[in-house]
């Protein structure tokens, strides 16, 4: 602070230059001019994404939130009325059953997936020969769209003429397995199909996990004599913690969104066993004209994935910008 | 040769499998091919292989059967007359309500969706994902962050706000309302990628221009472009499968005489009118993915990348 007040000239430019506002009122408005038009054109060829980001991502959000206290019909009308929208949500047997549907896939989408990911992903491990040809058979349903999915197991799944039937003529007369036509079981039909879809590019991801790991880890715990099976379990799955997590959370949102292959497989069928929560909100918004409660239900959704994505991204960014 | 090892490092380390051979001592280990472990291995992976085959072999059969056949025998016995009507009226005449020209309408429909929303996507997330990386400026981390926690956002919550945007610019229903949208859903993973990828180049390239007076857009399109091949392939495939794939975007921006190929397949199978006839709707099925499948299969490891360095982030 004192040397400042006593050496004028370039000691004094090269401390403005540190800290330009305070030093010198003049120089920082001649700046700030500047400051607006440097990197012009990076700002010009960013107004797309700043728009995106803020008028659809942002706004677009905050509007759906806000209308979902308001009791728009036909079209979206502010006059408010509270948590009527969410009252009436949770009181229709629909939408119940649609989270309980998301509830029971969800959770068993999630356990399935990275099991049987992680198993495919450490079979391709063992230096095996044709893996290019195993991963491009585990992958390609992964390109696949989920109306495709879903229509194809509906064919395999019908029980006039699909699995049933076949199990049925190889002599287990009375042999039930009609997921699509039976509302108790209807969503594990849909789960059967999702992972077929899904679970190839689970593999992938931990594939990739598992050659990022040291092969000296591997080297070592051979040396010690520890099967095989522990060192998975005990070395590597703890060391793999961060893919996980990451294929959780891609997973879990892409969980959330289903919705064409429910479409395809069973149309939310029969009645509304297999209904799920995104299905409700494209229903009540552009078929039902109840904007209202689509507002409400796609406001529900936003939180699941809230739930679901902001502690991991407090955990993976939050704690890298400090560390 | 920069290019290659930086797109190593974005797949995660998915082609390093040849690295960790190379190291300790060469020469082959002895070791017996058939042996308890290998049996084991080999035959876990072929049931998994089989329950991920069987779909789509399933799908072929049916589709290359007559009716009469597929309500005598079971889905899984191979065709005893092949017929390739189904995969014709599927194309050229199966019903959606009134219409019967088939998939072909859905399927040129797509294209026509396909090509400008591949390339306005890809050009707006491309240029975006250059500035953030080489020419950042106050702020622009801050949109890049909320682009980011965008992509998590349910669709659903979105959608009808941009209704009623694009209704407000008169263009809701129509093929441009439909590019804008594809791009703006691309955007959050696209930029992501070009983001990574400028910031991988070394950034001596970008300093060296400079010096000899190159602007934003020159040093875009005479330096970055040129090195930057590999990674607009990895964005075209993820853009064609995606946007090939999509059927929640295609009902509700589009009016049914413009459908994509998702939607209109999905009307003619599920709909309830007339006889099932299960041989074309397996023969349209495979009709609407043979496009993906096509780009799956041709582009191999670089689809791998691309989903890798989609789900990979940071």
């Amino acid at each position: 602070m004192s040397t400042r007040a006593e050496a004028p000239g370039p000691t004094h430019a090269s401390q403005t230059h540190a800290s330009p506002a305070k030093a010198n009122p003049a120089r920082s408005v001649a700046r700030r001019p500047n400051q607006l038009f440097r990197n012009l054109n990076s700002k010009i060829a960013s107004i797309p994404m700043i728009l995106v980001a803020v008028c659809v991502f942002l706004g677009g959000t905050l509007w759906t939130v806000v209308y979902s206290f308001t009791n728009s019909k036909l079209l979206p009308r502010f006059s408010f009325v509270g948590l009527d929208q969410y009252y009436r949500l949770w009181d229709a047997p629909r939408w119940v059953i649609s989270i309980q549907n998301l509830a029971i896939y969800g959770i068993l989408s999630l356990i399935f997936s990275l099991a049987i990911g992680f198993l495919l992903a450490a079979l391709m491990d063992q230096k095996i020969r044709f893996e290019n040809t195993f991963r491009t058979i585990f992958l390609y349903p992964f390109a696949l769209s989920f109306i495709v999915t879903g229509l194809v197991w509906q064919w395999i799944l019908n029980p006039e003429y699909g699995v049933q039937s076949i199990v049925r003529s190889l002599g287990w007369a009375d042999f039930t397995f009609d997921p699509l036509y039976d509302p108790s079981i209807v969503i594990y039909g849909v789960l059967i199909a999702g992972l077929w879809q899904g679970t190839g590019l689970v593999m992938c991801l931990m594939l990739a996990g598992l050659r990022g790991i040291d092969e000296d880890i591997w080297k070592a715990s051979r040396v010690d004599g520890i099967p095989m099976w522990r060192t998975y379990l005990f070395i590597v799955i703890p060391m793999m913690r961060p893919v996980f997590i990451t294929t959780l959370v891609i997973i879990a949102s892409g969980i959330v969104k289903v919705y064409d292959l429910v479409v395809a497989q069973t149309s939310g069928g029969p009645g509304i066993a297999s209904e799920v929560p995104a299905k409700y909100v494209y229903d009540y918004m552009f078929q039902a004209q109840n904007l209202g409660q689509g507002f409400a239900a796609s406001t529900m959704m936003l939180l699941t994935v809230a739930i679901i994505v902001v502690p991991w991204a407090y955990l993976e960014f939050g704690g890298k910008k400090r560390g | 040769m920069a290019n290659s090892s930086t797109l190593n490092t974005t797949a995660a380390g998915i082609d390093a499998v040849s690295d960790r051979v190379g190291s300790g001592p060469s020469g082959r280990k002895p070791r017996k091919v058939i042996s308890q472990r290998n049996i084991i291995l080999y035959g876990l992976l072929g049931v998994a292989a089989l329950y991920y085959l069987v779909p789509l072999y399933v799908m072929i059969v049916t589709s290359l059967k007559g009716m009469p056949e597929i309500r005598m025998g079971n889905i899984f016995s191979p065709p005893l007359e092949i017929t390739f009507e189904p995969w014709a009226k599927a194309w050229a005449s199966a019903c959606t309500g009134l219409n019967c020209d088939g998939l072909s309408r859905g399927f040129w429909n797509s294209v026509r969706i396909l090509v400008p929303s591949v390339v306005v996507s890809i050009a707006v997330a491309s240029v975006s994902g250059y500035a953030l990386a080489n020419w950042r400026f106050k702020g622009s981390d801050v949109f890049f962050s909320i682009l980011i926690v965008g992509a998590f956002i349910p669709y659903q919550v979105m959608i009808y706000p941009i209704v009623i945007l694009l209704r407000e610019l008169g263009i809701y229903g129509t093929l441009t309302g439909l590019v804008i949208v594809h791009t703006i859903f691309g955007m959050p993973i696209l930029t992501l990628l070009f983001r990574n990828y400028f910031t991988s180049l070394p950034e001596e390239l970008f300093k060296a221009a400079r010096i000899d007076g190159a602007g934003f857009w020159q040093i875009f399109l005479r330096i970055m472009l040129p090195m930057s091949l590999p990674i607009f392939v990895v964005a075209m495939i993820l853009q064609v499968t995606g946007i090939w794939n999509d059927f929640l975007f295609g009902v509700v921006f589009t009016r049914p005489d413009s459908y994509p190929m998702t939607v209109q397949l999905n009307n003619i199978v599920n709909s309830v009118q007339g006889v099932k006839e299960y041989n074309v709707n397996m023969a349209a099925t495979l009709l609407t993915g043979a496009v993906p499948l096509i780009v799956y299969f041709v582009s191999g490891r670089l689809f791998v990348r691309g989903i890798a360095a989609g789900a990979v982030k940071g």
